[in-house]
């Protein structure tokens, strides 16, 4: 891919960022850190590997993506309205009594695939939508973004076999490794050890990834498309609240309102984002 | 009397509606032997999915299935398939609203050798807590057969109930069925049975004794727990003097609770048939422990005679 088309994604990835601010506002709670570290990868699904029509979201051919990490879905949102499924003059009404934007992904919500938020469910959801896909002998893929603290949920594991033991090869997972989960590091709060070697071990092909490396991103998700009888898991290593000064890599962001200066401040960050 | 198995009657019947419609998948997380979706596996093998022993991920992915057009079984004990995955259930599927079909076999204390673990004795008050979902316990073979048919049109998740054990044929082919109606299957002018599942032959058995010291009794198989149909149920208590209720379950939150709702401004007696608020154990026959926690006739008889104040 060259440049000209990577800095176009490297744009969608600012609007989505810019997005998330409009989603969480001033003096109201919302998930910043989680939603700025997935935000490069929501726009490279998006805006480029995903088939979807926006006129058309019920196209049963279309790609689908799961956000099972579902609190980080202001970046969806914020990706959906620049897409054209509903106004972006409802991101600000995020959360609000009566929103189409819940706290946590509904499919009352345009484009939105499943209900997820309860973590650790979205894979299975996403393991089913692959078996329809090869019951129904259709091509269309799935992607799923999982949270890296959401790892120790058990089921997770469940699903990680049950991906494996089916080849599913048209479901693709990327980890939003941001090291952090809601109460602290997860290298001292819950530590996984290696993510990589673990999937692995499942039978899953593996990459590892700069997530906010837009070049790699496209390029790992080029590669998924090309394994056959596997499912395929991208580590995405990535900050927590990556693009707001103040927040990266601080989890007290994880679930946090924006006074009005913060909030001045972190548009400041993202308006200040080359592409 | 002729009996027919539910469980036979269940698996035969999924079989049959998954060969004339595509959208029909079975789940099952090792128990395909026990909850019959073994003709599934026969004879549309790719249309049986073995979910391995991990009941959280198949109703999640039973969700995704769901999601992109198939309409899914889930297949487990009662008591693992409305226990194990209690949020997926709520979130993954319920709160969306989805076409999935929880099916919760060896239900109640009808798998008896194996005992508390493995008998659901509150699976329908964990159920009927959940927005959106409705709740069908077929009380025989060909009522369990109406069901999965039935399902197949019906929008938003159901769990179905099905007991392990052989049961009396209440109903015949052309016994009406709809999800959602409940059916009165004798009548009677002093109280009003109101039964479910296995419970519904006791209560007809209970009729039949206390005709005899001219009580008369009428009996309604509730099938639909939930929604449970309101106006049938104030329909059925006009004129009685009283109310029984008879569940294979425990008497919080099951059918006796949701009549109970419905009756709660008025002034009418009641009394509960069913487990109470306590786990069952292990006995050589399921007729034992209908027995020991006294899901009987005799029990059904001694709630209406204190509700006549009769001996």
């Amino acid at each position: 891919m060259d440049n000209k088309k990577i800095r176009e994604l490297e744009k969608k990835a600012k609007i989505i960022r810019e997005g998330i601010l409009d989603c969480i506002g001033v003096d109201k709670k919302g998930h910043l850190g989680g939603s700025m570290s997935s935000a490069d990868l929501v726009a490279a699904l998006y805006f480029y590997k995903m088939k979807i029509n926006p006129k058309n979201p019920a196209d049963p051919e279309r790609d689908r993506f799961i956000f099972s990490k579902g609190h980080s879905v202001l970046a969806q949102y914020a990706a959906l309205a620049e897409l054209g499924y509903f106004p972006k003059s409802e991101l600000k009404r995020t959360k609000e009594l009566g929103s189409i934007l819940q706290g946590h992904p509904e499919i009352r919500t345009p484009g939105i695939e499943a209900n997820t938020g309860s973590l650790g469910q979205g894979l299975s959801i996403g393991v089913g939508m692959a078996l329809t896909a090869r019951l129904d002998h259709r091509k269309y893929r799935v992607y799923v973004i999982v949270g890296d603290g959401e790892l120790c949920e058990g089921q997770i594991w469940e699903a990680i076999t049950c991906a494996n033991f089916y080849r599913l090869d048209n479901l693709v997972v990327i980890v939003d490794h941001n090291r952090f989960q809601a109460s602290g590091a997860i290298q001292e709060r819950y530590n996984l050890g290696n993510i990589k070697a673990k999937f692995e071990i499942y039978g899953w092909k593996t990459w590892e990834i700069d997530g906010h490396n837009m070049a790699e991103i496209v390029s790992a998700l080029d590669q998924t498309d090309r394994v056959k009888d596997s499912p395929c898991a991208i580590i995405a290593h990535t900050i927590k609240g990556k693009g707001v000064s103040f927040a990266e890599n601080n989890y007290s962001f994880h679930n946090n309102s924006l006074t009005q200066e913060q909030y001045e401040q972190a548009r400041r960050d993202i308006a200040s984002i080359q592409v | 009397m002729r009996v027919d198995n539910l469980r036979e009657a269940y698996g035969q019947e999924l079989l049959a509606v998954a060969q004339e419609d595509d959208r029909v998948v079975a789940l099952d997380a090792d128990l395909c032997g026990s909850t019959m979706t073994i003709y599934m596996e026969k004879e549309l093998p790719e249309r049986f999915l073995e979910m391995g022993i991990a009941e959280q991920n198949m109703v999640s992915v039973a969700a995704g299935l769901s999601l992109s057009g198939k309409i899914p079984f889930v297949n487990s004990f009662a008591v693992f398939a409305a226990g194990q995955p209690y949020n997926q259930i709520r979130q993954g599927v319920a709160l969306p609203n989805l076409n999935v079909r929880i099916v919760g076999s060896s239900c109640g204390l009808s798998d008896a050798g194996d005992g508390a673990t493995h008998q659901s004795i509150e699976d329908i008050a964990i159920m009927r807590a959940i927005p959106n979902m409705t709740i069908v316990v077929p009380v025989d073979a060909e009522e369990t057969r109406k069901v999965v048919r039935a399902s197949l049109r019906h929008q938003g998740p159901i769990y179905i109930r099905i007991s392990r054990s052989s049961l009396p044929l209440l109903t015949d082919p052309n016994t009406e069925f709809e999800i959602g109606k409940m059916l009165c299957l004798a009548e009677g002018t002093d109280i009003t049975i109101f039964a479910t599942g296995i419970m519904v032959f006791q209560a007809l058995q209970a009729r039949e004794m206390l005709s005899q010291k001219n009580i008369s009794v009428r009996v309604v198989n509730v099938s639909t727990i939930k929604p449970l149909h309101r106006e049938e149920v104030l329909k059925y208590i006009k004129g009685v003097r009283g109310i029984v209720t008879a569940e294979e379950h425990s008497i919080i939150g099951g059918l006796g609770s949701a009549i109970a709702e419905v009756l709660c401004d008025r002034i009418i007696p009641m009394k509960m048939v069913g487990i109470k608020d306590q786990f069952g154990q292990s006995a050589s026959t399921h007729e034992e422990l209908l027995q020991y926690y006294k899901l009987t006739p005799e029990a059904i008889i001694e709630k209406v005679k204190a509700l006549l104040n009769r001996d």
